[in-house]
């Protein structure tokens, strides 16, 4: 077998482990929240009985190692559960299941990380490659203060400038991203176009630091200095000499960024109220909705290890020891 | 391609002088060298670690290293004055009529390329010839140059092809464009003795058939001898002399030419002992399913020095590391005094780990660069002599004196002292541990001739004083002369034959010490021409 391949195989193999050990954390942690589910939803004045028949009724009472095998082998058959909420004293039960739940969110979510992440991420790095090739000149210093300013605001404070500058003051872009599944893909675009370039904001100073700290490093390699001895300008010595070796540590950051985006936007979503994972996690945290909480927190943590193993699959693919052995 | 040799003049060198900055403040490099080289013509710039020889080098091709810049004088390419121009006119001459030889090849080949677009990159992108025809003709150059499979190699990656075959992949790629020069900057130093051979043979034909003109940059005498028409010695930036290879060799003027192979004159007379320290006996060591060290014996006679010699990878300095226990053998012992010791490090004892101690190739990285000379001579001195403050002092100012540096050293930090200092105290920290057996791992491989000379005269007489054995690890035929009584030879991981010094070297050899012996270069100019009529190539 070829070694990146068996590398490869390896990797998706740790991978899985650790999506497996992360599972396990997520359940015991919910596990180990304090109160129960079946009073909370009861009422203190609740009689015991009525408690115990409730927690029954939702496989409460099971052991929690059942529980968490249950839940688990219904995960990989993409079933998450059914959703607690919905359901209330009175026993009206309007409950949903928590992958319909979870996937018209996942779907704004992914939607609007993809948008953000087609203008980041070519954004950083052509900026990355700018700056390193004038480096310390009066561009390469500009681009530096303009995005360390801009991460260096909390996100909600670049969205309600974004707000102010470009849905007030000047009418371009609607102020609220409220998307449904009906609304078709021209409006989408427009109606997101501030949460993403909010993200964008964020994101791109650490993505083209990177990128241009990558290929400086690179500079001083006694390969460039024999390029440069070889005739070669400046532009081919960094897309040629110094940019194919430097896309390990640059995936490694860009991997990093996007699972941002799809994790940690929560803040932006309320901002521009859009209907993303990160606002129905928060919801199902405060209305202790367990298995929506459960079905998130898994999705996050298969966003992160896939974008991390794609990033390690660039890091082995680019690097000719690996791709090309002895 | 024809000859280019006549007589007429490619490069003037007038007056240059080039600064460095560093430290804050700017640095004379080189203070107003002349330099003049025909067409044809090879130059050999000799001198040893900061003389300047590799920034004039890299200025004979208008090239200057970040941080360094030209405060005067000429460089007169073909008529035109290279300090005038700008990097954007001086790149139409590199890779096309210039062109450089970096010294490691390794380092100087982009890891993400294949060879062969690498060895003809300058030549197409100068427009000289097609893309095709640049191929063939560098699978040409790759014959000529004796590489094995000529047709195929060029499509390997840098990492998928030996050290010397890549420092000759280098030449080829400097001579594809046919260029009018070529600077070789120490080309073969990273190589081991009989490859060398082989790379010089085939640089020094290819730069003969195409009449190209080279400066040949080396700290090797003997080496330089081998490919040099005239030679200039360089000292601190400036000229030390100039002349004719074969009159440099036999008549030199100055006396600093002269120290420059004065670790060739020193000789030992060589000792007998019948009392065994040290006793490596019927080793096996793997690294991983790696099998490193194959059956290896080998004796240390009290008092005496035992040389073990091998190129890289023989695995002469994993004998230190099985004799240290920083690895443990899978097979056999090493005796000290007549009594096992323990296969680890951990197993030791205090008294027998203070017994045997080292000596490294590194003397930079062997020391921590935020402890003054004090901490890191008193470390071992307390630690197995236990002394206490008053006392360990006393006894770091002893070590000093013994290794010829006087109190003043006794704050300094390693940044503050120089190469052979700085093994100075490395050699005071072994002796603090009061040590009955010295392993030296390549000490003088990294200084220059006469700093070497220092150390290993420094080390003769500590022997005598203090009674010590030493196994001196090297690869240096001519160190293992001044140092030893008696030679171990290895190769591939095993000890070849073992020896009084004056029985390796005399006649008969076994077929590789052979080899090695006859790789060594010698001080005539002739030697190279010789070795390869006798080995038929």
């Amino acid at each position: 077998m070829h070694p990146v391949v068996k590398t490869v195989l390896e990797r998706l193999g740790l991978g899985l482990a650790t999506l497996f050990f992360v599972s396990i954390i997520i359940f015991s942690a919910i596990e180990m929240l304090p109160g129960d589910f079946g009073q909370a939803i009861l009422g203190q004045a609740a009689l015991p009985e009525t408690v115990a028949a409730f927690r029954q009724e939702l496989g409460l009472d099971k052991p929690a190692y059942i529980r968490y095998f249950d839940w688990a082998l219904g995960a990989i058959q993409g079933d998450l559960g059914t959703s607690f909420s919905g359901r209330n004293a009175s026993g009206a039960d309007r409950s949903a299941e928590v992958v319909d739940k979870i996937a018209p969110r996942l779907w704004n979510t992914l939607f609007l990380a993809s948008m953000a992440a087609l203008i980041a991420v070519p954004l950083s790095l052509i900026l990355g490659i700018l700056t390193a090739l004038y480096r310390n000149s009066f561009f390469d210093r500009s681009v530096n203060t303009a995005t360390l300013t801009t991460i260096s605001f909390p996100e909600f404070f670049v969205a309600y400038i974004l707000i102010l500058f470009f849905a007030s003051l000047n009418q371009i872009f609607p102020s609220l991203a409220n998307v449904d599944p009906d609304t078709n893909f021209g409006e989408r675009i427009y109606r997101t176009a501030l949460p993403a370039f909010t993200l964008t904001l964020v994101i791109v100073a650490h993505m083209m630091r990177m990128t241009r700290a990558a290929i400086i490093n690179l500079l001083a390699s006694p390969y460039i200095q024999m390029a440069k001895l070889s005739g070669a300008s400046q532009t081919e010595i960094i897309l040629k000499h110094a940019l194919p070796n430097a896309w390990a540590p640059i995936a490694t950051v860009i991997a990093f960024n996007l699972a941002y985006l799809v994790v940690g936007v929560v803040v932006v979503e309320v901002v521009f109220v859009y209907p993303g994972v990160g606002q129905l996690m928060v919801d199902a945290v405060r209305t202790r909705d367990i298995p929506v909480v459960q079905g998130c927190a898994l999705i996050f943590a298969v966003t992160y290890i896939l974008l991390n193993l794609i990033a390690d699959i660039i890091g082995i693919v680019t690097n000719p020891r690996l791709l090309h052995p002895k | 391609m024809k000859n280019k040799k006549d007589n007429t003049t490619l490069l003037q060198i007038k007056d240059l002088k080039i600064e460095g900055f560093s430290d804050e403040r700017w640095h004379k490099i080189i203070k107003g060298v002349n330099l003049e080289l025909k067409r044809g013509e090879v130059l050999g710039l000799i001198g040893e670690s900061g003389a300047g020889k590799s920034t004039l080098g890299l200025a004979a091709m208008g090239y200057t290293q970040p941080g360094c810049r030209i405060t005067g004088g000429q460089i007169n390419f073909d008529g035109v004055d290279l300090t005038k121009r700008t990097d954007s006119e001086k790149r139409k001459y590199w890779g096309n009529r210039m062109t450089y030889v970096a010294q490691s090849a390794a380092a100087s080949f982009n890891p993400a390329h294949r060879l062969i677009n690498q060895t003809t990159e300058s030549t197409i992108r100068a427009g000289l010839k097609k893309q095709n025809e640049a191929f063939d003709e560098a699978r040409a150059l790759y014959d000529a140059l004796n590489l094995p499979n000529p047709e195929t190699i060029g499509e390997r990656y840098p990492h998928q092809v030996s050290g010397g075959q890549l420092q000759r992949i280098m030449t080829a790629m400097a001579m594809s464009p046919n260029p009018d020069l070529i600077v070789f900057d120490e080309p073969t130093t990273a190589l081991d003795v009989t490859t060398q051979v082989e790379v010089l043979a085939a640089m020094r034909d290819i730069v003969k058939t195409y009449g190209t003109a080279a400066i040949y940059i080396t700290h090797d005498l003997s080496v330089v001898a081998q490919m040099a028409d005239r030679i200039k010695v360089l000292r601190y930036g400036e000229e030390v002399e100039e002349a004719m290879t074969r009159k440099m060799l036999k008549s030199p003027k100055e006396d600093y030419t002269k120290s420059l192979w004065s670790v060739r004159s020193i000789q030992k007379p060589e000792k007998k002992s019948k009392d065994i320290i040290l006793e490596v006996k019927n080793v096996d060591a793997f690294y991983g399913s790696f099998h490193v060290l194959k059956n290896i014996n080998i004796k240390l006679p009290l008092g005496r020095t035992v040389a073990l010699v091998g190129e890289s990878g023989s695995g002469k300095s994993t004998v230190a590391r099985v004799i240290t226990g920083l690895l443990e053998p899978k097979i056999g012992s090493v005796k000290f005094k007549n009594r096992e010791l323990p296969p680890s490090l951990k197993g030791r004892t205090k008294d027998q780990l203070q017994k045997i101690q080292m000596i490294y190739q590194m003397a930079d990285v062997a020391m921590n660069p935020k402890q003054t000379v004090y901490d890191i001579i008193s470390r071992p001195a307390s630690f197995f002599a236990g002394l206490t403050a008053a006392n360990l002092r006393k006894r770091v100012v002893e070590l000093l004196e013994q290794i010829d540096l006087d109190e003043s050293f006794i704050d300094r930090y390693p940044s503050e002292l120089s190469g052979g200092q700085k093994q100075r105290i490395c050699i005071a920290r072994a002796l603090a541990a009061n040590p009955e057996v010295v392993i030296c791992d390549e000490v003088t491989s990294a200084l220059d001739q006469i700093v070497q000379e220092g150390i290993l005269k420094l080390l003769g007489r500590l022997q005598k004083d203090l009674n010590l054995s030493y196994i001196f690890i090297t690869h240096d035929i001519a160190t293992v002369k001044a140092i030893s009584d008696e030679v171990v030879v290895m190769n591939e991981g095993e000890v070849v034959e073992q020896g009084l010094k004056s029985e390796i070297f005399s006649p008969p050899h076994p077929e590789y010490t052979e080899l090695l012996l006859s790789s060594v270069p010698e001080m005539d100019p002739d030697w190279l021409t010789d070795l390869l009529k006798a080995r038929n190539y």
